[in-house]
């Protein structure tokens, strides 16, 4: 028995939680890691700056980690609730990572306060570095071990299906899918890089916004910097992304790539519109899609005809993949840009308009993880358990999803709205000028 | 032991200490909310946030690390009770996200906004309500099996008196169990005021819980019989805890040797916790799920039982360090050193 319509609306639900969950969990990766630089830098350099980056970063955490912390607690139980079929199913094998996920969020929960709340009671502000390391840890593990779960959803493996019961489990075996390699490190990568140029974001607008001190031209160039390396491997390891689905995964290659005939010599396709197999307004770059997928230009590549059709995602999810990896390369064009500009002394890197180009990288690469998401997910559609389970009959079979959808909308608007009234209180009532004259008297040290 | 008794046993314990961090939180939260109400907050406020500061987010760590190990150890739990707990677990989630979300909002953002401090406080006490819900649909008798798939009805479980004893004794019990603890945690920190304040909040809410519990034994006695003779048999161990209780309230009363108060009432409420789910046992849902045949296979047991001992090797050493530097350092509860980010 399927209930349509609570199908519907537990897809539109899930999708909605994760797309507002994965802002802040981005976020909630990669900033403890520019924390830790950021302290690392200021100890080494001895240079309070880069000790007060720390400091102000943390506190804004603090309001996205708690919008964090509570989405997640969201799809967590939303997992069981709106999908009960899957996790009963899927349960027997990947529940070992999904365990392991809870042990990294609990320990860089415990290490996350113990960091806010000793702020000044170590001397050595090595110790307090040390604390850091957990909280980064942790968050970055928890990713790895989420999206563990996730690639299994794309390659179930570690398991055998006689007359439909499962046989032959073994956890491990499934936690390391084919899958499982190039989306963790494309998720950790890019997490990286995001709460790099989110963070460069903040400060290109302070600077805009006229405030020149050197704090900001510091934090600048020190997240720029950080963000070409991510950016950089991001697209590389994008690359083994591809590699794996053509192995794989080949209709949602297929499918984001709008690669109808199987064919060698295959092109790339970039941007465009379709009207049914008709592709118009497209670039067409020859030989690029054989040479993406096989380091061949003239290898064959199979086509999305191959393949039945009530087991194809839908076509939309081309824009999806333009969009991700448009931004990727802007973004590693922008970051390159600055970080030559600044070491050659090219001066449009300091103009105005080039500043707002470094404001719109935060938002896009918070777009094109977005983008990147939903790509993977609609890609695999209908599979819930590619090749084993299909979505419709893994929803549930309750009724008032649809009332549920309409709550957590609500949620989200409050929670959204909130962080950033919040955020932007909290950082305009305490300008970084305003901080370091308190700490000069606070102190009586030397800051410039 | 076996497996499956080891499993339950250490989720329960996780819920168990769910129960009395989360009852410290939610009451703290609803004390906080009554003080701004009746122009008292300067006697609790600091007392409340100095303790909850550092350790809500590891609050909300232990009730996702209780669901996520059901749902591991028992994944037949995710068909039955997911699929029955769609309305209430959705609403529980919503009041969880915008109390932990304000709560931060309000204490790192916006220190002393009125209306951050009513929803906190009126969150926390629905939560235990809805939460408890669960407690009444594993009784039995308000789900039934439709096409092969559970249903639950809602008449029957808001009609029944069960339901509401259970939702009485939640918010008494998160009510007293945070009024003692928070006791303990004002004396500590020499604040006098605060103390003699939560020290009658403490005792007004004794009452409603013993009542309560009364109540309870009563209703389960005529809807579900075999859990009751079950209860009856373990009849020891409930009157032990309504010993340690009763002594707990009358170091209160006495104003004396708080710390024995707490660890009692950690007793009473293990005790009491212990004995309810022993005497569940079999069921996780009556009658239709028992933790047999909800069990994992055994590889995944083997794996999950190993994960989880060598996630405890990294987690108990951080708890100690956490409490270590904020529930048993003088300076810090005495607010001597404040230093957060």
């Amino acid at each position: 028995m399927e209930n349509e319509s609570a199908v519907f609306f537990s897809r539109v639900l899930t999708e909605l939680t994760l797309s507002f969950h994965i802002i802040y969990a981005t976020i909630g990766v990669g900033v403890p890691l520019m924390i830790m630089i950021a302290q690392w830098v200021g100890i080494k350099k001895n240079d309070e700056h880069y000790i007060l980056l720390a400091r102000r970063w943390a506190r804004g955490f603090v309001i996205t980690v708690a919008v964090g912390v509570v989405t997640g607690t969201a799809i967590g139980l939303q997992l069981s609730l709106l999908w009960p079929n899957f996790m009963q199913l899927a349960g027997n094998v990947i529940a070992l990572p999904l365990f392991m996920e809870t042990f990294a969020f609990f320990f860089e929960a415990i290490f996350l306060g113990i960091y806010l709340y000793t702020w000044d009671r170590f001397e050595n502000q090595k110790k307090h570095l040390l604390l850091l390391i957990p909280v980064a840890i942790g968050a970055s593990m928890s990713a790895v071990f989420i999206t563990i779960v996730n690639a299994f959803m794309n390659a179930p493996q570690g398991f055998d299906v006689v007359d439909g019961q499962l046989v032959n489990i073994q956890p491990i075996l499934a936690m390391l899918n084919p899958a499982m390699p190039t989306k963790v490190a494309h998720v950790v990568v890019t997490a990286y890089m995001t709460a790099a140029f989110v963070l460069a974001a903040i400060a290109a607008f302070k600077m805009l916004k006229g405030s020149n001190h050197v704090y900001h031209k510091k934090a600048l160039f020190l997240l720029m910097k950080v963000g070409l390396v991510f950016a950089i491997a991001s697209a590389i390891i994008g690359d083994f992304s591809a590699k794996y689905l053509v192995e794989y995964q080949p209709e949602k290659l297929a499918a984001a790539e709008w690669h109808f005939e199987t064919e060698k010599n295959a092109p790339l396709i970039l941007f465009g519109v379709t009207d049914g197999e008709e592709v118009k307004y497209a670039i067409k770059v020859p030989y690029a899609l054989s040479f993406l997928a096989h380091s061949n230009p003239t290898a064959e590549v199979i086509g999305l005809n191959e393949f039945p059709e009530d087991e194809t995602p839908p076509l939309y999810i081309h824009y999806l993949f333009d969009t991700m990896v448009m931004i990727g390369m802007f973004m590693v064009l922008v970051s390159a840009a600055y970080v030559l500009g600044k070491i050659r002394g090219w001066s449009f890197v300091s103009t105005k308009w080039f500043r707002r180009v470094i404001v719109a990288g935060g938002p896009l690469s918070i777009i094109a993880i977005e983008a990147g998401w939903w790509l993977a997910e609609v890609g695999r559609q209908p599979w819930i358990l590619r090749k084993y389970m299909k979505v419709a009959e893994a929803a549930t079979t309750s009724d008032h999803v649809d009332i549920m959808l309409i709550l957590f909308c609500g949620l989200y608007i409050i929670l959204g709205v909130g962080s950033v009234v919040v955020l932007r209180r909290m950082f305009r009532h305490n300008p970084i000028e305003q901080e370091i004259e308190d700490r000069k008297a606070e102190k009586g040290g030397d800051f410039s | 032991m076996t497996l499956e008794i080891l499993g339950i046993s250490v989720l329960w314990m996780f819920l168990l200490g769910y129960l009395i961090i989360g009852s410290i939180d939610f009451g703290a939260g609803f004390f906080n909310a009554y003080g701004v109400l009746t122009g008292r907050q300067h006697i609790l406020t600091n007392i409340i946030q100095r303790y909850l500061s550092p350790v809500w987010e590891v609050t909300n760590v232990f009730l996702v690390f209780f669901f996520v190990g059901v749902v591991g150890f028992f994944p037949k739990t995710a068909f039955y009770y997911g699929t029955t707990l769609l309305v209430p677990a959705s609403i529980a989630i919503i009041l969880l996200a915008i109390r932990g979300s304000y709560y931060a909002f309000e204490s790192y953002g916006s220190r002393g906004h009125k209306g951050y401090s009513f929803m906190y406080g009126a969150a926390g006490l629905l939560i235990p309500a809805s939460l408890s819900v669960v407690l009444t649909i594993s009784e039995g008798g308000f789900v039934s099996m439709v096409n092969g798939n559970p249903v639950l009805d809602y008449h029957a479980l808001f009609t029944s008196p069960l339901t509401w004893s259970i939702v009485v004794l939640a918010i008494a019990a998160v009510l007293y169990i945070s009024a003692v603890f928070l006791t303990w945690y004002a004396d500590k920190a020499g604040d006098r005021k605060a103390t003699k304040l939560l020290r009658k909040y403490a005792l007004i809410w004794a009452g409603p819980l013993a009542i309560s519990v009364i109540g309870i034994m009563f209703e389960l006695s005529k809807h579900n019989v075999e859990h009751f003779n079950r209860m009856i048999d373990i009849a020891w161990m409930f009157g032990l805890s309504a010993i340690m209780f009763v002594i707990t309230v009358w170091f209160i009363w006495k104003q004396q040797h708080y710390s024995w108060a707490l660890g009692l009432l950690v007793g009473q409420f293990a005790l009491a916790f212990f004995a309810y789910g022993i005497s569940h046992y079999p069921y996780l849902l009556y009658p239709y799920l028992t933790i047999y045949d909800s069990f994992t296979n055994p590889a995944m047991a083997t794996a999950l039982v190993v994960a989880f001992v060598l996630g405890l090797l990294l987690l108990i050493p951080s708890i100690y360090l956490l409490l270590k530097l904020f529930l048993f350092n003088k300076d810090y509860i005495r607010g001597k050193k404040d230093h957060h980010a």
